[in-house]
């Protein structure tokens, strides 16, 4: 390859980063402008010091917890192991508020668990506090987190496995060689999306944390562009919430080590299955984690079933303009992340690893209300509704994928990168016969939680929303705010069912295709 | 085949006699506008009689409501604010971006409340609700209330309209010995959240014995769910009220209409569907009186602070609020 073919080769990622950079930033700074700067006082730092400590706990328990559970579902078979390993895309995709009615129903003050303690003469529990906020964020997060680095665990070339088999290792040996180098390259990427994604968590912390205490920053923002219309305020809070986030990205990157496996012939072959003790650790594992997410969701059900046989008109419309939004923002957020991710594994790319995670850490209001003033004085904004939700869905979606994507893509290149040069494999045949059938695991799952995302956000699209634009999450809040919780209900069932039918299609997609 | 060319060929007429008729924008909040709330209904009513395009704009709730329109500015494209309420009125023609009304119109409310930009057109009080078969003898009181071991769900007042309401009530009742009753409340509290929709369902999935709504709220359940184990409890010291009004923008390019509608507002066709679809109390008795239900639980005393008093009171009482909390 030539000096500049070389120099080309980067530029679409180089681009698109920019464009990302420029979605968030510019937003941010149209709501910055309308003001003068901010001064942070005591109150705002204890909200920031809140934050940060609930965001800690969450990443840290739900990465932690999700190693054993990922580990169990690699090494064994057994009945049923599909649809757990799908079914851990679904509370992730929950909206918030669905969310913490399932979790009460099992911890709440009138839940399964303390109906049990009251039948055995022990005293009830409370889930308001920390503990609270924290279990909550840790059933949404631990699912993507188990299935990020079950991701890690299936890459594993057979033939380090077999190797370290022929070699007689113990399974201490196998962890110390093989496990735990690929955590190392997995893990700080899982925790640093979990990290930041509780960082900007706002209903489920309000809700659960039992009082004014238990704020995010994410909420100050809201009271200052709600009450206060502050809104230089709200610039400068979403820059420190930014600012966090970018620290956090930073550490992660620093720690980030590559496995170095190097490449295998893919042949299918399934880790040791060590018995004994191991055996009952990993069996466990499985049915704690499996009961923490069945209990909840089985009680999202059994609420919605009753009201949808009459389900408002308005609900069908709504879900066919939610599943479009859903399908285009996951093409478009799916092929984005793949460039970025493919440019981000050839070498250090600070910039495109910025540009992949800011997304996440904007605040969604800041984001919306930004976009809402810049694009007032060229178009009534209400009939941009559809695209803006479009765009900012892919915008939020993309980190999420791109961290799922830049594992495989650094293995991808370390392994055939030079091969496929040497071969002057490149543009759209590369991408044919390497990148495709290689990422089409991850692709597919990343693709899945892209749609599902994009199906439940609530964001954009209520600032844009005009008469007859309604999305399902939308009508759903609609409903929840009119005394229709039945209804509202039913209507949440049918975003989740939706939504995991999403994700479960694009999922399956990866797994066959990447089979 | 006849049928379809006659339609095709009244369509084609029709179509430049629909681009002149005058099209009235209302921003409202989300649930005025969604089918089961008094949108549809008044916009068939009002369309009848004004020869225009009625068009409702929802934008979240009652604060989103007034950022939004300080976000649009001069350029907003909307006539008429419908469903901010007496807490945020202050702050609303302090943006300069209403216009005088210039009417006085005959209501029902309980309280004299007259603003030269804004006019009501419905209205409510605050309660604790509860359900009867679990909690027979609710507090008289915040006093009695704090003095219990019983568990309520309230709702934040840097992010909701009643949340900002039951600040304002404490403020009225107590003044300066606000801070005391809310450490008061403090353990009571089971947990704050975001809205109302959240608190609600709290309460009705059994995580608290009361929540913080209004006293029309187990007239909903009576009328649409035929269940009457809800009540509200009514306290000594009286209930806040939220009024909730409409305003005509100084920039509107339909004076006329936006006149045409606040008008209309006080008057029967739009006042009879509030009860039922708002289940707030109508700001002008309809003729027909008020569904069963509505009388069960009125308050003695009625609390209002102006909505200058409000405005100035809120940062105050908020942190007081905070600090009482806080532990």
């Amino acid at each position: 390859m030539n000096r500049a073919e070389r120099q080309t080769r980067g530029l679409p990622a180089r681009l698109l980063a920019l464009l990302l950079l420029a979605l968030v930033l510019a937003p941010m700074a149209a709501v910055g402008w309308r003001g003068a700067g901010i001064a942070l006082g005591p109150a705002d730092w204890a909200v920031i010091r809140f934050s940060v400590t609930q965001a800690v706990l969450s990443a840290g328990f739900s990465t932690v917890l999700a190693i054993p559970v990922a580990r169990a579902l690699a090494r064994r078979r057994f009945a049923g192991r599909g649809a757990l390993v799908t079914l851990m895309g679904a509370p992730f995709l929950l909206p918030a508020v669905v969310a913490v009615l399932g979790l009460l129903a099992v911890f709440g003050r009138s839940g399964v668990l303390n109906q049990g303690l009251l039948a055995v003469g022990l005293p009830p529990i409370s889930i308001y506090g920390l503990h609270g906020v924290v279990l909550a964020h840790v059933f949404l997060n631990l699912p993507l987190a188990t299935r990020m680095i079950l991701q890690g665990w299936l890459a594993l070339p057979a033939e380090r496995i077999r190797l370290a088999r022929s070699l007689g290792f113990t399974p201490n040996e196998t962890f110390r060689h093989l496990e735990w180098p690929m955590l190392r390259e997995v893990l700080p990427g899982v925790a640093l999306v979990i990290l930041v994604i509780c960082l900007t968590s706002f209903a489920v912390v309000l809700t659960l944390g039992g009082g004014p205490s238990a704020t995010t920053i994410e909420l100050a923002i809201y009271q200052a562009v709600r009450f206060e219309f502050d809104l230089a305020r709200a610039a400068g809070l979403a820059g420190v919430q930014v600012a966090l986030c970018a620290v956090a990205a930073l550490v992660a990157w620093v720690m980030v080590r590559p496995a170095g496996f190097g490449a295998g012939l893919d042949r299918d072959l399934a880790l040791a299955r060590p018995g004994g003790w191991r055996w009952g650790l990993d069996g466990l594992a499985l049915i704690l984690a499996a009961a923490f997410l069945v209990l909840p969701l089985g009680a999202v059900v059994l609420r919605g079933v009753p009201g949808l046989a009459d389900l408002p008109a308005s609900v069908l419309p709504a879900a066919g303009r939610s599943v479009l939004v859903a399908l285009v923002s996951a093409a478009l957020a799916t092929s984005a992340a793949l460039v970025l991710a493919l440019a981000a594994a050839r070498r250090p790319a600070p910039g495109i690893e910025a540009a992949a995670t800011l997304p996440l850490a904007t605040s969604g209001l800041v984001l919306g209300t930004g976009l809402f003033l810049l694009i007032q004085p060229f178009a009534p904004p209400m009939r941009l509704a559809l695209p803006v939700t479009i765009l900012v869905n892919t915008a939020l979606s993309l980190p999420y994928l791109y961290r799922i994507l830049l594992p495989q893509t650094r293995a991808l290149a370390a392994d055939y990168g030079r091969l496929a040069d040497s071969l002057a494999l490149t543009g759209w045949a590369r991408l044919r016969w390497l990148v495709l059938p290689r990422l089409a695991r991850p692709l597919g799952f990343g693709a899945g939680i892209a749609a599902a995302l994009s199906m439940g956000d609530l964001g954009a699209i209520a600032l844009f929303a005009g008469e007859r634009q309604a999305t399902l999450p939308l009508v759903v809040s609609q409903l929840t705010g009119a005394y229709r919780l039945e209804a509202a209900a039913s209507a949440s069932l049918l975003l989740v069912v939706l939504s995991f039918a999403l994700f479960w299609a694009c999922d399956a997609w990866g797994r066959r295709a990447g089979a | 085949m006849q049928k379809q060319l006659l339609a095709a060929g009244l369509l084609t007429i029709a179509t430049p006699a629909l681009a002149e008729t005058p099209v009235l924008t209302v921003l409202t909040y989300d649930s005025f506008t969604s089918e089961w709330g008094p949108g549809p209904a008044i916009e068939a009513a009002f369309e009848a009689t004004c020869a225009c395009d009625l068009q409702f704009v929802p934008a979240g709730d009652g604060a989103a409501l007034l950022a939004r329109i300080q976000l649009e500015g001069a350029a907003s494209e909307a006539d008429v604010v419908l469903g901010l309420d007496t807490s945020l009125t202050a702050a609303a023609t302090a943006t300069q971006l209403f216009a005088p009304h210039g009417k006085t119109p005959a209501t029902t409310l309980p309280v004299e409340f007259a603003d030269p930009n804004f006019l009501p057109f419905d209205w409510g009080w605050f309660a604790f609700v509860h359900d009867k078969t679990k909690l027979a003898e609710p507090p008289k009181s915040f006093e009695a209330l704090a003095a219990s071991d019983l568990k309520i769900v309230i709702q934040d007042p840097r992010s909701s309209t009643p949340g900002l309401g039951l600040l304002m009530w404490v403020k009225a009742a107590y003044g300066d010995r606000a801070p005391e009753i809310w450490q008061g409340l403090a353990d009571n509290i089971v947990t704050v959240t975001p809205g109302w929709s959240e608190a609600y369902g709290l309460f009705l999935e059994g995580e608290a014995d009361m929540v913080l709504s209004y006293t029309t709220s187990p007239a909903y359940h009576l009328i649409a769910e035929s269940d009457d184990t809800k009540a509200a409890a009514l306290f000594d010291e009286g209930h806040y009220m939220q009024i909730e009004v409409a305003g005509k923008l100084a920039a509107t390019d339909q004076p006329a209409l936006a006149d045409q509608f606040l008008d209309f507002m006080l008057t029967d066709a739009f006042q009879s569907v509030i009860p039922q679809t708002n289940w707030m109390y109508p700001a002008v008795t309809p003729a027909g009186g008020l569904p069963e239900g509505f009388d069960a639980f009125r308050p003695a005393k009625s609390l209002l602070l102006t909505p200058d008093e409000a405005l100035a009171a809120r940062d105050a009482a908020l942190a007081e609020w905070q600090a009482a909390l806080a532990k």
